[in-house]
């Protein structure tokens, strides 16, 4: 057991530090020099190697790599380079929105998802499975982006139901108010997620309503929906809480657009600004901090699944 | 093949896929009206006998405008795609069959790369290297890469010992032959799944990047753009984004539907799961 756990932490140590890399080369990434450009066409080029000099940008890669990471770690991503501000301090600042927009879609779509796994699942091969079916390849086919707009048209233009996006609400504040504002860009996002849940779910259930000991469980005369609940479920499961995690953690990282529609002052948008007014300090402390909460959400999803499933911890220790 | 055309929603979806390539092909041909050409009467007018599917903001014809966006977002994510399947393939096989080191630091790579969130590192990869076509494909092929070499390196790795690959080395075949004409093609058909499904979700991405501005840049039509375009104004014109929508939609979901398919037709065990 210790061996999975420690197995499993030694890759996510791995993965994190491919990812810190991949943040510290962005900003080497850019097109020209990011100090000349900094400072303006009157800068001569003494002044350009004096700033070089000071920031540690004369130093072979790997220092620099190290210095970087050095301040990473002790929570000092730099500043940002339009508003002054330290950029942790700035991701922090928009973390909420995003966070309660993640958590909230992945309700959603467990609500939605893990019902029509259930139906699909009990009514095999007949109308209602192919019904649960086409909708979640339909789920999973149409960007969230659409079906934000989809829903726009719907409750904001035809039925005015909802205001097309009002002024962000704190949610501790008022609830009510806040969730009506989120009640859209959730459902955007929640829709595909659903539909993958709910795949996951029909297969997983398949499998096990075919298993020996729910043929068992029939024979001794239970009722189908104890079977169902008490039986098969439990079992299917594990799988479905797998793929609702790491849902998560991709949901996390991807709600950049629906941010955008919806003018929701999440990461996502915080991003889109630094893109856009080349603010490199910004777009590569968002990229490492989204990237370590990815690994971090997976590494700690896949350790619970071991503690809950000890089949899961004694095959992988034996890889 | 004939499993595989067997159902009718694979047959159909394959279609689709054919009839959208073909109108990004012969798209000059097929475009009733220039795609770029402003008529500043027909700004946000519904469908019309003049505009089949309406104009848009600044007057220029819908229909014309995904008929050539069809170039742009197929070629891109296809493009990507493609890339992705040429890099990380073998440098996947090389790793299954090698082992040892290289292996190990390969697939560690490979495997920091697939635990970035893929929207966001596109997104901050092409806005750092700047908004173009290229630079869009590549992001993509960064983000999808990795996978195919997993794939790859995971079927190389199981066959890589068994009786077959052994009788082909005692017959004299040295490592590349066994590599390229033994072991390849029997990764063929899981990869071509993955390529599948894979291209449908690189056309969302793509969507998406353009959607934030962050692909071809205007006038160029993308569906994407398309998208962004339309749905500011859909107080006025609400019709507008639907078209743009369905068309991604379209195509993802033939895409998908086209993925499923293949995956059944090469293993019947997995039908209906």
């Amino acid at each position: 057991m210790t061996a999975y756990f420690l197995g499993r932490a030694g890759r996510g140590v791995i993965a994190l530090f491919v990812v810190s890399v991949v943040a510290f080369l962005l900003l080497h990434a850019t097109p020209g020099d990011p100090i000349t450009t900094m400072l303006g066409p009157d800068a001569t080029p003494q002044m350009a190697d004096e700033i070089r000099h000071r920031l540690g940008l004369d130093l072979p890669l790997y220092r620099q790599y190290l210095a970087w990471i050095g301040q990473a770690l002790r929570g000092d991503l730099g500043i940002s380079i339009r508003t002054g501000q330290p950029v942790v301090r700035l991701v922090v600042g928009r973390l909420p929105t995003t966070v309660v927009l993640a958590v909230l879609a992945t309700v959603v779509s467990i609500l939605i998802g893990v019902v029509l796994g259930i139906v699909a699942a009990a009514n095999r091969g007949r109308l209602w499975d192919q019904a649960a079916t086409v909708v979640a390849v339909l789920g999973i086919s149409l960007p969230n982006f659409f079906v934000g707009i989809l829903l726009m048209i719907l409750f904001s233009v035809l039925l005015r139901w909802l205001p097309i996006s009002g002024p962000p609400v704190d949610f501790l504040r008022a609830p009510g108010e806040s969730l009506r504002t989120l009640l859209m860009p959730t459902l955007a996002l929640g829709a595909a997620y659903a539909a993958l849940v709910a795949r996951m779910t029909r297969s997983s259930l398949v499998d096990v309503l075919s298993a020996d000991y729910i043929r068992t469980a029939h024979a001794k005369g239970l009722g189908p929906l104890t079977v169902l609940v008490h039986h098969a479920l439990r079992n299917a499961f594990i799988p479905v809480l797998t793929s609702i995690a790491i849902n998560f953690a991709y949901l996390l990282g991807g709600t950049i657009i629906i941010e955008e529609i919806f003018a929701l002052p999440g990461v996502g948008r915080l991003l889109l600004q630094g893109v856009e007014q080349r603010d490199y300090p910004v777009i590569q402390g968002i990229v490492l901090l989204m990237s370590v909460s990815f690994v971090c959400v997976n590494m700690l999803a896949d350790g619970l699944f071991a503690l809950i499933d000890p089949r899961i911890r004694l095959v992988k220790a034996k890889e | 093949m004939r499993r595989l055309f067997a159902s009718p929603t694979v047959t159909a979806a394959f279609a689709v896929m054919i009839g959208l390539c073909a109108v990004a092909l012969l798209a000059p041909l097929l475009s009733p009206r220039n795609p770029l050409v402003m008529d500043f009467r027909a700004q946000l007018s519904p469908p019309s006998r003049t505009f089949l599917l309406g104009a848009d903001s600044f007057g220029r014809d819908v229909l014309s405008r995904l008929v050539y966006g069809a170039r742009i977002s197929l070629g891109i994510s296809l493009a990507s795609v493609l890339s992705a399947v040429v890099i990380g393939v073998p440098l996947g096989c090389v790793a299954g069959y090698i082992g040892g080191l290289t292996d190990e630091v390969l697939m560690n790579v490979a495997d920091g790369l697939l635990s970035l969130p893929p929207l966001i590192i596109a997104v901050a990869l092409v806005g750092i290297l700047g908004p173009n076509v290229q630079n869009v494909v590549f992001a993509l092929t960064v983000v999808y890469a990795p996978r195919f070499a997993r794939l790859s390196r995971a079927t190389v790795l199981s066959l890589r010992d068994q009786d077959f690959v052994q009788a082909v080395r005692a017959l004299g075949a040295g490592d590349g032959r066994i590599l390229v004409r033994h072991l390849v093609p029997n990764a063929v058909a899981p990869l071509l799944v993955l390529t599948t499904v894979t291209f449908g979700q690189a056309l969302t991405a793509e969507s998406g990047l353009s959607f934030l501005g962050l692909g071809a840049q205007p006038p160029t039509p993308t569906w994407g753009s398309m998208l962004s375009e339309s749905w500011k104004f859909i107080q006025q014109a609400p019709w507008l984004p639907i078209f743009p929508g369905v068309t991604i939609m379209l195509a993802v979901l033939s895409l998908n539907v086209l993925g499923d398919g293949v995956r059944d037709a090469i293993d019947p065990k997995l039908r209906g799961r």
